[in-house]
């Protein structure tokens, strides 16, 4: 897209890639004998390396946050609204690490990799994961890059559970933590919704029982139709509404079943393009973590209990027409956070675009999560390091 | 620091477990975790209020008080503290049993509508009064219930409520004598220190 980068852009980024082969033990039981995580990373690390912010991506995410690939990008990476030189997250002050997680398919392992044992794709037999393994990664990585603690882990949605799971498994590791749109455990609909998109999936005859690579074919019906479903959750009523209202395509009904209103087109649109972009088994193992994830549970199902070990200052946000993780959900947690002495800040942002707010551009949250990371870069008494 | 958060400085015992409802800029909670070490959380609804507290390090919630504070256990708190907030709630009375079921004690600040200058305004001019500590028109006020000194003294002896302390303020200025003497009419600020009934 750009002719020159805007001068607010990490500008041009370049992928890079780390290699593990210290096996990991995973929460399922099974362990993962080597391993490769795709990264980014965003302004410098200075000197005392305790200008780290670590960010965890959501269901569909991946490493690629901020800036561009090439001149010829027609969009930023997905979070670039709140990444680079004078943004929320500052580049200037903060050196930024953004990876694909463990499981994914954007060039970190994950089910379309090789698997060491049999040499054949992984497929459906790469393990489920879980938040927890893959915030055991990511200390990995940290641990590869020396950084010992992270001036702030931050997460929307699922990377907002993650970031909860770092500030509960490692403590002393993670200075600051800001968890937004997210929930400390899905709800019987949050996952009734996954199981959805999970059977669209699982019962395209493309699937194959997920060994679709090995039949050369692609289970794109089911993840359009999954990606259909999600999409529906990530928006609100009213941003739908005030996006497509009744509009057609043409300008009278045909009395068929073609595409006749434009909310029909787009889904189908945001459908197709995701199912060439993103791999079924993939989609499957992230919507499994979310369901999964529940550190109340480990504790009697008291949240407070779990959230004991956290040590750092915590923001949380939500936005008031986000009904896939509403607000509630979040005040949940920050209630937890309160009767547990932690410390933390909420703010509740009025924004008419669901769940997909937290990727929107937003004066409100801009000035809350700024001055949340402003505050960090006092408090870590950070200089502009370019 | 405004006179009537100065002396509720004083009164706050080192290290306490605090709830600010309405917490303005935090500048209170600001003071009090810097020089008392206490810990709490400032409640607020107003956006650059809350923008205000993150900025400066004050642990804030974005909760409206007229919701009640079911959110938040019996005795959680030592000290629950609301300054210039009662006269905005629905129903100031609720709030104080809130309050009071959440904290073992709390403290209220809250402008004093029996001040002279207020009694003068409305008594010469016939209109309602508009001042320092109450800057409103009688339209666009938030304040929809506005009571005196001596109405608060009474409402917590018809709740059986143990008045720890009461004084009045004037503005930025140290006390005049003539407010200790008669604070229902020369005070411009009511400060009242309460705690429950004796149960």
């Amino acid at each position: 897209m750009p002719d020159t980068l805007p001068p607010d852009s990490v500008g041009l980024v370049t992928p890079q890639t780390a290699h593990f082969d210290t096996p990991l033990a995973l929460a399922g039981g099974k362990t993962l004998s080597d391993y490769t995580l795709v990264y980014e990373t965003y302004g410098t690390l200075n000197a005392e390396r305790n200008n780290a912010v670590l960010i965890c991506h959501a269901l569909s995410g991946h490493h690629h946050a901020a800036g561009f690939h090439g001149m010829e990008d027609r969009k930023p990476g997905w979070w670039d609204a709140y990444i680079g030189p004078g943004k929320a997250i500052d580049t200037e002050r903060y050196f930024v690490v953004s990876l694909n997680n463990l499981g994914g398919c954007h060039g970190s392992t994950g089910p379309a990799s090789t698997n060491p044992e049999t040499q054949r794709a992984w497929g459906p037999a790469f393990p489920v994961l879980t938040v927890a393994d893959w915030v055991h990664s990511q200390a990995r990585l940290a641990d590869r890059l020396g950084i010992e603690r992270f001036a702030a882990v931050v997460g929307g949605s699922l990377g907002g559970m993650q970031v909860l799971q770092w500030a509960m498994a490692y403590p002393e590791r993670i200075a600051n933590a800001v968890v937004i749109a997210a929930t400390p455990r899905l709800s019987a609909q949050n996952i009734a919704f996954n199981e959805v998109a999970r059977q669209a999936i699982r019962s395209d005859p493309d699937f194959h029982d997920g060994w679709y690579e090995e039949h050369g074919t692609v289970p794109k019906r089911g993840l359009k139709l999954a990606r259909m479903i999600g999409h529906i959750t990530y928006l609100s009523e009213h941003s739908m509404g005030a996006k497509f209202g009744r509009d057609l395509r043409t300008d009278q009904l045909n009395f068929g079943y073609d595409v006749e209103f434009q909310v029909e087109s787009y889904l189908r649109h945001q459908g197709d393009t995701f199912s060439t972009s993103f791999d079924a088994n993939t989609y499957l193992l992230m919507t499994k973590a979310l369901d999964y994830f529940d550190p109340a549970a480990l504790h009697g199902g008291d949240l407070a209990a779990a959230l004991a070990p956290a040590q750092c200052p915590f923001l949380v946000v939500s936005f008031t027409t986000d009904w896939r993780f509403a607000p509630p959900r979040s005040r949940e947690l920050v209630d937890a956070l309160m009767r547990a002495d932690k410390t933390v800040s909420y703010a509740s942002i009025d924004s008419p675009h669901g769940h997909d707010a937290f990727l929107l551009p937003h004066p409100r949250y801009e000035a809350v999560f700024g001055g949340f990371m402003r505050r960090v870069a006092r408090d870590l008494q950070l200089e502009e390091t370019t | 620091m405004r006179a009537d958060l100065k002396l509720i400085h004083d009164w706050v015992p080192q290290g306490a477990r605090v709830l600010d409802l309405g917490c303005g800029d935090g500048e209170l909670l600001a003071a009090l975790a810097r020089d008392k070490q206490v810990v709490g959380y400032g409640l607020e609804i107003d956006p650059d209020g809350i923008t205000a507290c993150i900025e400066r390090g004050v642990s804030v919630i974005e909760q409206d008080i007229d919701d009640g504070l079911s959110n938040v256990d019996d005795d959680a708190y030592d000290l629950v503290i609301m300054t210039q907030a009662l006269q905005a709630l629905q129903r100031p009375d609720r709030t104080l049993d809130e309050m009071l079921r959440v904290g073992r004690e709390c403290i209220i600040a809250f402008p004093n509508f029996a001040y002279w200058r207020h009694r003068l305004y409305l008594g010469f001019q016939g209109r309602m009064p508009v001042s320092k500590s109450l800057p409103h028109a009688w339209y666009d006020t938030p304040n929809i219930h506005l009571s005196t000194f001596r109405d608060f003294g009474q409402l917590c002896r018809d709740k059986g409520l143990t008045i720890v302390d009461q004084r009045v303020g004037n503005g930025d200025h140290e006390p005049h004598w003539s407010s200790r003497l008669w604070p229902n009419l020369c005070g411009e600020t009511a400060i009242f220190r309460v705690t429950r009934a004796s149960r």
